[in-house]
């Protein structure tokens, strides 16, 4: 069968079995834009290529499968570089398709030519430009196979516009081997030896915690490491990137570590004596300065990357491979040496008795006057006693990000959904379009700020555009929060450049216009009826201006560069003894 | 691989100059990758993105198989853990392996060439040392003298600072090659990350 490149890779894409493609045409990009029409696979129309990058990492998010986007030639492309970054810094498996100028214009700055391949070398697992029509369906499923596996990640193929032209004898690569990917093996399973020496150690420790991440998620390894802590009975603390990884209700959980983790989850980590590392990578944000981290700790460090191993932090026993499957044989080996082992197991009795101390002295806590403004944490709070215990979260970043990872109870996995690791603001809006693609039976809430919302809010035209309906809560401080913050804090608050305006723009106004129902509360006691009523609405998506507390800090916090032993309380908690 | 054979082949590669190619400072990696356009970009993007520092990088072909070149790279492992380089150089997809080559294990080659202003007097003395470390005149003007060397790194090491003692004009080294010794085949491996303990 012959078929053009551009049919080939709409054929590709439906052979990977791609149920959404999010993007916006464009020259270069055309030849493969006409079998759209005629292809199962759903399109929608970003307003900025920004947000079609987003929404890709929504849905791959919420629904561990790999999102697709699909741009036109240089400033197309370049408009999906900070998606992709995004996405690499988090592992988010996404695949994108880029148009190219003809490969004989290649290399002469013809009209709307970029180098994307170079550009995204660094922030790509892999990315491919494709000069063959015959190659389309081999690097299509290499695409999808490196985005996917090992450690998943971004990929680009770049389709040059008369490769998309050209003609092919349509094939499709049986297997792997058929790939062409010699230099590309991932691993999945562990050395048993290696095993064996971190189950040695977690049987010996006495102030033991597991520091869960996002690793977690990506290996589909919550049920695993339910059974592990229940059987071991050691703490959990889920990053930013691991919330909902483990249930936040859960006796054994103690929640966020980091900059702005709760009290007791960072000193946890700094008085522990083992930590097993699951699939997280010791970023800064969460070992505040590196030196200082956790000083008594050995570590087990389970991750599917090998450079992980040591990078930041050296581990006593490093195990490369997936984290569901070594938890699991982590297990069975606990299990086997339990009737082998002489003496008592260790009693970590006197660890929670310590650990239940922090949390009693030290609870998140936020001031509930009832009087004064709206608290950015009350809100987060009702949303998440209003809405459905399975509601999808997704956040922008700053105060607000914090907040909704602070304040809301995760207790289901693939339900947080945030930029962590570039902390890129403007996620929020795409980013929930595309999880609601995903997940449409669910509900889902974006929590975002107002600079934030300021930066991608055009994307809640393709929403009602398409029938999308998802609900933002905007937390309106009429500031650059989070830099507001650390004006305060460290500059001796001198604000620079932070002052956005509480009604410039009027919210309710551009949500309307933007076909979304537009609503506002602006005394505490319009926050739970705002919020009935924006749970009421399912036809449209709904944006909720809440007029927040302009000079709220998020507590605790960790300054940057600082020793976690450092961490700085809410002044009401000052007096407590530590 | 383990810790210890990476701590092993630290300490192993004696030196006689610090800063010099011959202090354990430097690991030569020998990187087999497929033979596609951009990989050498994607190569050293890595080590600057990664701030790993390279001494040198030599490409070329493999002859055996057209599908790959060698990229014989001496990097310096004070700027990051040799481990760690080797481990991000092998997530690069077009990276099929990677081996190190320990100086006692391998033979290494490098190419230097040289022009030197010489008097009437020098110019004798230059072919002289030329001859005695075994390279060529290459180009003779009447008051310039081009030569060549290759030979072991050390040993180029060593003509550079005799012709020093002269005025060059113009110096060029290719940075080096290496193989693996016959009966050291195959090389330590280091593709086979299976984790580590200590
Ligand atoms: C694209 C981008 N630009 C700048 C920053 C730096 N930054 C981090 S948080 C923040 C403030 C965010 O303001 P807002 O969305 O109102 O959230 P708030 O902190 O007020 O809750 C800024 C500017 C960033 N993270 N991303
Ligand atoms: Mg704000």
């Amino acid at each position: 069968m012959q078929l053009t490149g551009a049919q080939a890779l709409i054929k590709s894409l439906e052979q990977e079995r791609v149920e959404v493609v999010f993007g916006l045409p464009g020259g270069a990009i055309l030849p493969v834009y006409d079998p759209i029409i005629d292809s199962s696979i759903r399109h929608v129309l970003v307003r900025h290529e920004q947000g079609a990058g987003h929404m890709a990492e929504g849905y791959a998010i919420v629904t561990g499968r790999p999102g697709v986007a699909m741009v036109t030639s240089g400033p197309g492309a370049t408009n999906i570089v900070t998606p992709l970054s995004n996405a690499f810094m988090d592992s988010t498996p996404l695949v994108v398709v880029s148009g190219q100028v003809a490969t004989r214009s290649i290399g002469t700055d013809a009209f709307q030519e970029c180098d994307i391949t170079g550009v995204t070398i660094g922030i790509t697992k892999h990315n491919w430009l494709v000069k063959d029509p015959a190659d389309i369906p081999r690097t299509v499923a290499a695409a999808f196979h490196v985005a996917t596996t090992g450690r998943p990640g971004p990929v680009l193929i770049d389709l040059p516009k008369d490769v998309a032209n050209a003609t092919m004898e349509w094939y499709w690569p049986e297997s792997v081997e058929d790939l062409d990917l010699p230099g590309y093996n991932p691993v999945m399973g562990a050395d048993p030896s290696l095993i064996e020496k971190a189950v040695e150690l977690i049987d010996s420790a006495k102030r033991p915690v597991i520091y869960a991440g996002g690793g977690i998620l990506k290996a589909r390894a919550c049920e695993a490491l339910l059974a592990l802590a229940e059987r071991t009975q050691i703490p959990v603390v889920t990053t930013l990137m691991a919330r909902g990884a483990f249930p936040d209700s859960h006796p054994l959980c103690l929640g966020m570590p980091g900059m702005h983790g709760n009290y007791t989850a960072v000193t946890a980590m700094q008085r522990s004596d083992l930590l097993i590392a699951l699939g997280s990578r010791f970023d800064d944000r969460v070992t505040g300065k590196i030196d200082a981290f956790a000083p008594e700790a050995r570590v087990v460090h389970v991750d599917i990357d090998a450079a992980e191993l040591g990078k930041v932090r050296k581990p006593d026993v490093g195990v490369v491979g997936d984290c569901r499957v070594v938890i699991e044989e982590m297990l069975s080996c606990i299990d086997a040496n339990a009737p082998k082992r002489s003496g008592a197991p260790v009693d970590l009795g006197p660890w929670w008795d310590e650990l239940h101390g922090y949390q009693k002295r030290f609870p998140l806590y936020y001031d509930r006057d009832t009087t004064g403004p709206i608290k950015p944490e009350m809100v987060v709070e009702s949303l998440r006693d209003l809405s459905p215990r399975d509601t999808v979260v997704v956040s922008g970043v700053g105060q607000h990000q914090m907040w909704a990872s602070q304040y809301w109870t995760f207790d289901h996995p693939y339900t947080w959904v945030n930029s962590g690791g570039a902390g890129t603001m403007g996620f929020a809006v795409p980013a929930a379009v595309g999880a609601k693609v995903g997940r449409p039976d669910r509900t889902v809430w974006a929590i975002d700020g107002d600079g934030c919302f300021q930066m991608t809010a055009q994307e809640l035209v393709t929403a009602t555009a398409e029938g999308i309906p998802i609900k933002v809560a905007i937390l309106n401080n009429a500031y650059l929060g989070m830099v507001r913050q650390w004006q305060e804090m460290f500059y001796e608050e001198r604000y620079s450049e932070v002052y956005l305006s509480p009604d410039l723009p009027d919210y309710v106004k551009w949500a309307e216009a933007m076909g979304c129902v537009g609503l506002r509360a602006e005394t505490q006691d319009e926050v739970i009826p705002v919020i009935e009523k924006a749970n009421s609405i399912d036809d449209r998506p709904v944006v909720v201006d809440f007029r927040t507390d302009a000079f709220e800090k998020v507590y605790p916090m960790v300054p940057a560069g600082v020793s976690n032993d450092a961490i700085v309380v809410h002044p009401d908690q000052e007096g407590a003894t530590r | 691989m383990s810790a210890e054979s990476i701590e092993t082949s630290l300490s192993s590669d004696s030196g006689r100059r610090p800063g010099s190619r011959r202090t354990g400072r430097y690991h030569i990696l020998s990187v087999l990758v497929e033979n596609k356009a951009g990989v050498l970009a994607r190569v050293a993007g890595l080590f600057s993105r990664r701030g790993f520092n390279i001494a040198s990088l030599a490409v070329a072909p493999t002859d055996d198989d057209e599908r790959f070149s060698r990229i014989t790279i001496v990097v310096d492992v004070e700027s990051a853990p040799l481990e760690q380089v080797v481990r991000q150089l092998d997530k690069l997809i077009n990276v099929v392996s990677i081996s190190e080559l320990a100086p006692s294990e391998a033979i290494e080659r490098e190419l230097l060439l040289a022009t030197v202003s010489v008097g009437p007097e020098e110019r004798s003395q230059v072919i002289q040392l030329i001859g005695v470390f075994g390279g060529e005149v290459v180009g003779v003007g009447s008051d310039q003298l081009s030569v060549t060397l290759s030979g072991r790194p050390e040993k180029i090491d060593d003509f550079e600072d005799l012709l020093k003692g002269y005025e060059v004009v113009g110096l060029q080294r290719t940075g080096r090659v290496a193989l693996e010794k016959l009966g050291y085949r195959p090389a330590r491996s280091l593709r086979a990350l299976e984790g580590e303990s200590r």
